[in-house]
């Protein structure tokens, strides 16, 4: 998922591929950096673009009228507001348990630290599918908590709350991973000054802890919506697919697919892959403000 | 504002950082906290701060002008802490920096906007950084650095400064004039402050007195040219300086090593007990040829000349070596050449006889 430094792989690296100065080198890097750059083009060309141009185009098979004709759906409107719903809770609420965990990991020693980084990993190496077993093993029906819970009349697996449950396991690892490293890196000398000058815990953090991590959040932040809104495998396990109540919209997608509805499905899919492209800018200029504003800080003195 | 610890002890898990140490700290004094690293110096000075609390204990106390601090946080007892690595705030500008103590503060007592701006330039000014307010800690360099920590940690007018190696990441030659920078400022505002270093240059050089720790323990404390001429402890004799260090005996009154006998009053036993002697380099003089003083025979082995003092490196009939520092004009008067064989007659040695009660038996004898 993220490489030793703190920054994710699919960040794309820059072609490193020096400028020759013997001529019979020279001949032979052209020739090798182009059947490279082919390669890579054809490959994202095939693998990536064409499916995302496909989405598109099979939506609007039928015209726009019929592509807008699939949000008038009332199905789809409670998917989208489902949707909605559920990065609008997983996304604060893993914000605060990714912050409390990585200021916990980063800035104190106790024992049973890498018995948490390891959970923390968890959601990322479990195979989604499983992710939602595990809910409906503990809270369903015949679970451990489900008898118990169903005399208080709370249902959480087939209903919204398991929904959201999944959607907060899966997506937990995005901004502990990001701010770790970042804290690990930092330390605790920045905290220690603002309390020895007279800030309290509160000051302390919003003054010195958030701003210095403010970047890798938001990156985090970014990543946990996209990933929150999109995600099939957990949920599909514990939502039971209840059409204008648990389906979200990846598995709204997906029920319209399995009835032939072509146009709708690659309509309300394009949703999504708008979400991606948007998650995708989103990420490309925030990285590029922090890019700028390290250039800025970094500037000698003039 | 007069500091006093006593009786504080630190464990981190089986390590003991501190063991059972008292020390005062008068009001406006300039305190070093000397030592090798471990020795549980920089521990005292953030105990001394809040930053870390000593281990229980019934006498334990930390009294700033009387008044028992143990209890009150890092913020409520009126101390500025200089970090080593600065620690300053790198998403704030120089000045921002400087007035963050101010910001944080209650509104009741919070200076008005007008005041913090004032207050902060006349610490830049003081620090020599007024043109740098609106820059970045990354823009600056590490002297500058320093002098921002410096500069935040005075802007809530401590009562107590408190600096953690403060020079130890910057380079020798920015370091000698921060320091004597430092011996300035302190003169200029009088805060009672109390620094950490390892360098026992910086501490000799800077301090009114000088701490030196070792173990976990305080070994000695005095002004700087007391602890290093009159060494109390084995420690401080080889940690301050360089010294000659040899092996002996004493019996009776008197410590022999190899071929010198020297007066040693407080053993007069007749039971022959080890013993170490000290001798600076300096405290040495060269002669072709033995008078009535006592001296011992030592061929030179190696001739340094290149700085204000001449090093002679010479190795002794037993195979040790000793070192003697002469002046450029007795070296030049005694045209001393390597493997030849010469006279050396110390003018001072220390006698430690380490099985006896450390203090007592320990002193200074003249020859």
């Amino acid at each position: 998922m993220e490489a030793v430094d703190g920054s994710p792989i699919w960040q794309a690296t820059a072609w490193t591929g020096s400028a020759p100065t013997v001529r019979g080198a020279t001949e032979d890097s052209r020739w090798l950096q182009r059947l490279l750059i082919g390669l890579s083009v054809g490959f994202l060309t095939l693998m990536l673009f064409a499916p995302l141009a496909a989405v598109f185009v099979e939506a609007f098979k039928k015209g726009p009228g019929a592509y807008f004709a699939s949000f008038r759906d009332p199905y789809a409107w409670s998917a989208i507001r489902l949707t909605l719903l559920t990065a609008a809770v997983a996304v604060p609420a893993n914000l605060a348990f990714g912050l409390a965990a990585s200021w916990a990991i980063a800035k104190f020693h106790f024992r049973g630290k890498a018995l948490l980084i390891t959970l923390i990993d968890l959601p990322f190496a479990v195979a989604p599918v499983v992710s939602g077993l595990i809910y409906v093993l503990v809270f369903g029906m015949n679970g451990w908590f489900g008898a118990w819970l169903a005399r208080y009349d709370v249902q959480v697996i087939f209903a919204v709350p398991g929904v959201i449950l999944a959607t907060m396991f899966v997506t937990f690892p995005f901004i502990a991973r990001e701010l770790i490293p970042l804290m690990t890196e930092q330390g605790t000398e920045e905290e220690q000054a603002a309390i020895s000058l007279g800030a309290n815990g509160w000051q302390t953090f919003f003054r010195v802890t958030l701003p210095n991590v403010k970047w890798a959040l938001l990156y985090g932040v970014i990543l946990t919506s996209a990933r929150a809104m999109g995600e099939f495998g957990a949920v599909s396990v514990v939502s039971g697919h209840l059409r204008g109540r648990t389906n979200t919209v990846p598995l709204h997608v997906e029920t319209l697919y399995n009835e032939y509805n072509f146009v709708a499905a690659f309509a309300v899919a394009s949703l999504l892959a708008m979400i991606a492209l948007a998650t995708l800018a989103l990420k490309t200029a925030v990285e590029w403000r922090k890019e700028r504003e390290l250039a800025e800080a970094a500037r000698g003195p003039c | 504002m007069a500091i006093e610890v006593a009786h504080i002890s630190k464990s981190f898990g089986a390590f003991k950082a501190l063991d059972d140490v008292s020390l005062k700290v008068n009001d406006g004094e300039l305190v070093a906290l000397l030592g090798p690293s471990g020795s549980g110096k920089t521990t005292l000075l953030r105990i001394i701060a809040g930053l870390e609390t000593p281990d229980r204990h019934p006498d334990a106390a930390i009294r700033f002008q009387n008044e028992d601090v143990s209890g009150r946080a890092v913020g409520e007892r009126g101390v500025g802490f200089v970090f080593q690595h600065y620690a300053l705030f790198r998403h704030m500008t120089v000045f921002e920096n400087v007035a963050f103590g101010l910001r944080v503060r209650r509104r009741a007592t919070r200076p008005s906007k007008e005041e913090i701006r004032d207050r902060v330039e006349r610490l830049l000014a003081l620090v020599q950084l007024s043109q740098f307010s609106r820059r970045y800690p990354s823009q600056l360099s590490g002297g500058q650095r320093q002098r921002v920590a410096l500069a935040r940690a005075l802007a809530v007018e401590p009562q107590v400064l408190l600096l953690d190696e403060p020079f130890g990441a910057l380079d020798a030659k920015v370091r000698q004039g921060l320091r004597a920078w430092l011996r300035r400022l302190h003169d200029e505002i009088h805060v009672t402050s109390v620094l950490v270093t390892h360098d026992q240059e910086e501490a000799l050089e800077v301090a009114d007195r000088v701490v030196i720790m070792n173990n976990a323990k305080i070994e000695q404390v005095g002004p700087p040219d007391e602890v290093f001429h009159q060494a109390k402890t084995e420690f401080v004799m080889e940690f301050l300086g360089q010294v000659n260090v040899f092996r002996g005996r004493v019996r009776l009154g008197k410590a022999t090593l190899g071929e010198l006998t020297v007066d040693y009053p407080p053993y007069k036993d007749d039971a022959e007990r080890p013993a170490t002697v000290y001798m600076r380099p300096h405290e040495f003089r060269i002669q072709r040829h033995r008078n009535g003083q006592p001296n011992f025979a030592a061929k030179v082995a190696r001739i340094h000349s290149a700085g204000a003092l001449a090093r002679i490196l010479l190795r002794t009939n037993a195979g040790e070596d000793v070192l003697v520092d002469l002046s450029l004009e007795e070296f030049g008067r005694l045209r001393l050449r390597e493997g030849e064989t010469v006279y050396l007659y110390p003018q001072n040695a220390r006698v430690f006889v380490p099985q006896l009660a450390s203090c007592a038996a320990s002193g200074e004898y003249a020859i």
